[in-house]
């Protein structure tokens, strides 16, 4: 019996270590704003301002807004700007052979990215949180930037209006596995140009881009949540009739 | 063949009971309806374990209504799935809910039947008179692999698209045959939009088809034999004098209400997956299946979704390293059988013919080809269990508690085999021994070591089966009144 109780024991314990090797930058976690409405307005202006140029969303469709408390007119007036209907799918104008000459890959859709960037490091919003507040210069890239979550990434800082500019600072590190070696190691970012916000600012547009991805990636979302309270409700009343109802069959049977 | 027969029911009956003696004359509807229901006696003393058959019962019917609707808006084209998927998602009024009761009713259907068969084999189910019961069951599980396999192509995201990319490349580890045979199965050199279209055909209409007449078949033998309980005696042995078991009820009332509340209990854990969490953290709906299939795009790490892994990790754990071990284990499993069986001469020599065969089998042929034969042999198997099993008692409740930690070991080598299958390889480090000098993957030993104790649960079952002090059955089924 010891001897299963160890068994048990390391099961449980072994995915934990396996765990707490894994190499790769720390995500953030990102502030959960999927039901804050104006966060979520914010989040789609920025998303159709910055965003939209070179990725698509093409499962999205503009009218879709109406669910986050946008009317057709705002989203009209404020959102659509190359003369396409409210009630079309959020396509980019870019050609994919532009975009691949230009970046050297085709930009992602972004419909449901918050839903495939999720991994055991974080969620999906975790990641892209922390991947848009990471960019930093890097003239070794033909778009200058790099980025620490996406190293070597195709896509420039497109917020860098808004972050202002940083590089990154690297210290060699002796590594702990093989003293022979020695590894790059970030140690932090170092702010050359101040941009239009601070990084409090910066860190709160992030997330309300984000919230709106997340939004984005299911729309449902929150209707769905509402409507699970009702349905469980409902089936924990439905369970008490039918527990009674079995009861009064079964008492019979000796 | 008897004449015509139409009962006289007197002029003033009501209508109803007119209709229904119209119908019973051409139409065995109330004979069927007692047979099957309301004079079908079922053993009083069923426990909770007995409820996931009417469940899995459940889930079917779930599967198959959310499907036609799904059917409706969805696109089997390689250009347009994807998108479709996500119009079902969003454009299509209650598409979402459709959506996620499937998905979710995938996984719910592989946690069902998985119960449905530990209850089988804590109680012995498959014994004898239930063998064929058994063997129905077993078709119906291999029909629900194939069905979830082919349904998860359709998403059109990259674990779809791996994912039968990696179990179709497996066919064409079959020695001779085996490349020509995963070219017909995707009909392209890769998987495409000509495989997307077969596999929904399968999906859709060919293996549901068989699946329903299975369940036919299954549920047809087991009111033919009657159900088992968890004493693993035959209450057909005690009956009245109209030959109604005394320990049996009928099913109507007695068990609809019984699995009535196991249903609502059952769609409270469903409901909640759904609404609150439909991707179960990755394991329902895999994160990487969120982005579009990519043919020149290999994910980093390809895992099948959970409830394959098992039978994956198997496949994973015959390493060419490891065909060594299995030769041994096959030599020394017919000197088992040559030296230990009560069989016949003529049976010890086929043995040792099929041993041989295998053995050099192994030794000539790909570990590829061996670990995608255990990873078949593993689920096929349990087809064996009535005739492996040389039990003196059906249940383990008069087993020797010995057997209890069989069951206990064979369980968690299950798990962890399942657990293993959906990790990237090495995700439990390596054994060194000294620096820089690998000595092997933990976990890959780990799950080579489960598949011995997998295969060794079964092939050693007639002989471990029948050992030990067995517990006197009593005459009468357990019975504590509610």
């Amino acid at each position: 019996m010891t001897l299963l109780k160890t068994l048990i024991a390391t099961l449980v314990l072994l995915p934990a270590l396996a765990y707490a090797s894994e190499d790769g930058l720390a995500l953030d976690k990102a502030p959960d704003r999927s039901t804050d409405v104006s966060a979520l307005q914010n989040g789609a202006k920025l998303f159709v301002n910055y965003c939209l140029n070179c990725h698509s969303a093409s499962a999205m469709r503009y009218n879709r807004l109406r669910d986050i408390g946008l009317n057709e007119e705002q989203i009209k007036d404020n959102l659509l700007f190359t003369g396409e209907k409210v009630g079309d799918l959020m396509k980019t104008t870019m050609l994919p052979q532009d975009a691949k000459a230009w970046f050297g890959a085709v930009p992602p859709d972004l419909s449901v990215i918050a839903r495939a960037k999720a991994s055991e490091a974080g969620s999906g919003p975790d990641w892209i949180y922390t991947y848009l507040r990471s960019y930093y210069k890097d003239d070794s890239r033909p778009t200058g930037w790099n980025n620490l979550v996406f190293p070597n990434v195709g896509m420039p800082h497109v917020l860098w209006e808004l972050q202002g500019i940083r590089t990154a600072k690297f210290a060699d590190e002796k590594d702990s596995h093989d003293e022979s070696r020695s590894i790059h190691k970030f140690v932090g970012f170092e702010q050359v140009k101040p941009g239009k916000m601070s990084e409090l600012e910066y860190d709160n547009a992030v997330a309300d881009l984000v919230g709106y991805l997340q939004w984005m990636g299911e729309p449902a979302q929150n209707t769905r949540k509402r409507l699970g309270v009702w349905v469980l409700l409902f089936l924990g009343g439905f369970l008490v009739l039918i527990w009674r109802l079995n009861a009064s069959f079964w008492k019979e049977v000796k | 063949m008897t004449a015509f027969h139409e009962k006289q029911l007197p002029a003033d009956a009501p209508i109803t009971a007119k209709a229904l003696n119209w119908v019973d004359a051409r139409f065995p509807l109330t004979s069927t309806w007692k047979a099957h229901l309301s004079e079908y006696y079922a053993p009083k003393n069923l426990n909770f374990w007995y409820a996931f058959g009417a469940l899995a019962l459940l889930v079917l019917v779930i599967q198959i209504v959310t499907g036609i609707f799904l059917v409706m808006h969805y696109k089997p084209d390689a250009t347009l799935a994807f998108a479709s998927v996500e119009y079902i998602m969003r454009d299509v009024p209650w598409g979402w809910l459709v959506r996620y009761m499937h998905s979710t009713g995938a996984s719910a259907f592989f946690i069902v039947v998985y119960l449905h068969m530990v209850r089988g084999l804590l109680y012995g189910s498959y014994r004898k008179p239930r063998e064929l019961v058994w063997l129905f069951g077993v078709a119906i599980f291999l029909c629900l692999m194939g069905e979830a396999f082919m349904g998860y192509l359709l998403p059109w995201g990259q674990m779809s698209y791996w994912g039968a990319q990696v179990i179709v490349n497996l066919f064409g580890a079959i020695p001779f045959i085996g490349p020509d045979l995963s070219l017909w199965i995707r009909g392209d050199y890769v998987v495409s939009d000509a495989t997307l279209n077969r596999f929904f055909s399968f999906h859709v209409i060919a293996i549901p088809l068989v699946l329903i007449g299975l369940v036919v078949a299954h549920i047809i033998a087991l009111h033919e034999v009657g159900s088992n309980n968890p004493d693993g005696i035959e209450i057909k042995e005690h009956t009245d004098a109209h030959g109604v078991p005394l320990d049996g009820v009928p099913f109507h009332p007695y068990y609809t209400v019984h699995d009535i509340m196991a249903v609502v209990v059952f769609l409270i854990v469903f409901s909640a997956v759904i609404f609150f969490a439909p991707e179960m953290g990755g394991y329902f709906l895999e994160y990487n299946n969120f982005i579009p299939a990519d043919s020149l795009k290999t994910p980093l790490h390809i895992a099948p979704v959970w409830y394959f892994t098992p039978f994956y990790s198997i496949l994973r754990a015959t390493t060419s390293d490891f065909m060594a071990y299995l030769m041994a284990g096959v030599a020394g499993y017919v000197a088992l059988v040559l030296l230990k069986s009560r069989r016949g001469v003529i049976f010890k020599i086929a043995a040792l013919i099929i041993g041989a065969l295998i053995v050099t089998g192994m030794a000539i042929f790909d570990a590829k080809f061996f670990g995608v034969v255990l990873m078949g042999v593993s689920v096929m198997i349990l087809g064996g269990l009535p005739w492996l099993d040389h039990s003196l008692v059906k249940s383990i409740r008069y087993r020797p508690d010995w057997h209890k930690y069989i069951y206990i070991v064979f369980a968690i080598a299950f798990v962890v085999l399942g657990y293993l299958g959906v990790k990237p390889p090495g995700v439990w480090g390596s054994l060194r021994v000294q620096e820089h000098i690998l000595l092997a993957d933990i976990a890959q030993t780990v799950s080579q070591i489960c598949t011995f104790i997998y295969f060794g649960f079964f092939l050693l079952m007639p002989w471990w089966s029948a050992a030990g002090q067995f517990k006197p059955v009593p005459d009468r089924v357990t019975y504590h009144p509610h």
